[in-house]
């Protein structure tokens, strides 16, 4: 059986900043991710970040990808890095399982850090399971990666950051957005993009939600409703769109499958997306040696995920004993960047949710 | 429908291939997702639901909702998503679950 000191699990923003971290203080690392590349969800975002510049604010997703890369490639000698392949099993003996070109493979880690992020949830109405229904994620991918759109116009649902962030993505490839709704009487994403959007005439219509999909073999038109203060549908509201793409973009869910068949004490958290792992400061689970970092802790921003990526890898490095010379300095220095990307009014849910996980 | 003109980013594309979708031959680019050319050729339906036979199209796009799940060279339960696009690929419309070889 293979062994490593530290196996990480996921190499988006979360694990590729782990990774650096633990290397770079001489522990023998393994990436693992699914994909043929690294860099999860960033190599679709074309947007510049915001925070701060250790955060890498002003430069897009894409290129922070980049340069995440080439922080990895200077530890080449101490990063394993196994691509295509996927985590299946996390096992009581600390065995890791995973499947690589049809091969079936068994690794013994030290310790781990799971940084699996997390996936698009859905919405319930009649007939949402029809093809032209989407997750805004989904469609950022194809269009921002791949190259194709994913229709004529398109309906987002969710006024958040991804829902906007999108929305104006797909308009930069010359798609048509008839309308983005939410259910909340608020925009939940950042104001600077909702004005970015209302600026090029596309209504965005709160306290607003798909009632019903209309379609035989795909997506044809949306009947939406409004809603009232207390979130019910409001009689007589309906009203039709002709649209043959709907995007779905209500937020994630962390993907926790391994920490739960591990054994890690889980808790309902709706603030951070739903069940994540209870942790303490160093990003270390109820299970000794089993860290997280990223969505997979609770959902945020990339931004935040890189800087417990850095931590989690600073600390469990140090669980192995490398310890950096200036351990309490770095690991401070994470600690404040996450204290002030949670700040403010924006960081209020997220406060709450970890003030209920971290112990 | 393949997006042409963009502000930001330019689409570095593997060469033009040819593969079969239940029987009729399409174009697409190497090392595309197979869900992807086949968007791009208009083809949204990828499969139907178990027990109402409700047409399927992808969700997630990254490998993680089985939405997309279709025959591959003979391989049933492939993610569509993410499975690349090789020149002479068949690609199926699944019926049922799949069988063990």
């Amino acid at each position: 059986m293979r062994t490593t000191e530290i196996a990480i699990i996921g190499g988006g923003p979360a694990g590729l900043c782990a990774a650096i971290s633990a290397a770079s203080l001489g522990a023998k690392v393994t990436l693992i991710d699914r994909n043929d590349n690294l860099g999860g969800q960033l190599i679709k975002q074309t947007h510049m970040f915001f925070g701060s510049q250790k955060q890498y604010a002003s430069i897009r997703g894409i290129d922070i990808a980049g340069i995440l890369m080439k922080d990895l490639d200077k530890y080449q000698d101490k990063i394993e890095l196994m691509l295509d392949a996927t985590v299946i099993g996390m096992y009581e003996d600390g065995v890791i399982a995973l499947e690589q070109n049809e091969k079936y493979i068994k690794i013994k880690p030290q310790s781990v850090i799971v940084a699996t992020g997390a996936s698009e949830k859905f919405l319930t109405f009649p007939n949402n399971d029809l093809p032209g229904i989407y997750g805004a994620g989904a469609v950022q991918t194809l269009a921002n990666v791949h190259g194709v759109a994913p229709g004529k116009n398109v309906v987002m649902v969710g006024a958040g950051n991804i829902g906007l962030i999108v929305s104006y993505q797909l308009m930069q490839a010359g798609i048509n957005i008839k309308a983005i709704i939410d259910a909340s009487p608020k925009i939940g994403g950042y104001l600077v993009h909702a004005s970015k959007i209302r600026r090029m005439g596309i209504p965005i219509l709160t306290s607003h939600t798909v009632k019903y999909a209309h379609g035989k073999d795909r997506l044809e038109k949306v009947t939406l409703c409004r809603l009232d203060e207390k979130w019910q549908q409001v009689p007589d509201s309906e009203f039709d769109i002709e649209t043959d793409v709907l995007c779905i973009s209500v937020g994630l869910s962390p993907l926790t499958e391994l920490l739960w068949q591990q054994g890690c004490e889980m808790k309902y958290v709706p603030e951070l997306g739903g069940h994540v792992p209870v942790r303490n400061e160093n990003l270390e689970t109820s299970m000794k040696g089993i860290f997280v970092a990223g969505d997979v802790a609770g959902v945020e921003e990339a931004s935040s995920a890189m800087v417990e990526g850095r931590l989690a890898g600073l600390c469990a490095a140090k669980a192995l004993g490398y310890i950096a010379a200036d351990f309490e300095e770095q690991k401070n220095d994470c600690l404040d960047q996450l204290n002030s990307l949670r700040s403010g009014h924006v960081g209020e849910k997220i406060r709450s949710g970890l003030a209920q996980v971290t112990v | 429908m393949r997006i042409e003109e963009h502000p930001i980013l330019s689409f570095d594309k593997g060469r033009r291939v040819d593969f079969i979708f239940d029987g009729k031959t399409y174009e697409g680019y190497e090392g595309e997702p197979i869900a992807a050319a086949l968007h791009a050729a208009g083809i949204m339906v990828l499969g139907h639901s178990h027990n109402k036979q409700r047409p399927r199209g992808f969700y997630c796009a990254i490998g993680n909702c089985s939405s997309c799940l279709m025959v591959v060279n003979g391989q049933p339960n492939v993610r569509v998503c993410t499975e690349k696009l090789q020149e002479n690929m068949i690609v199926e419309t699944q019926v049922g679950k799949g069988d063990l070889r």
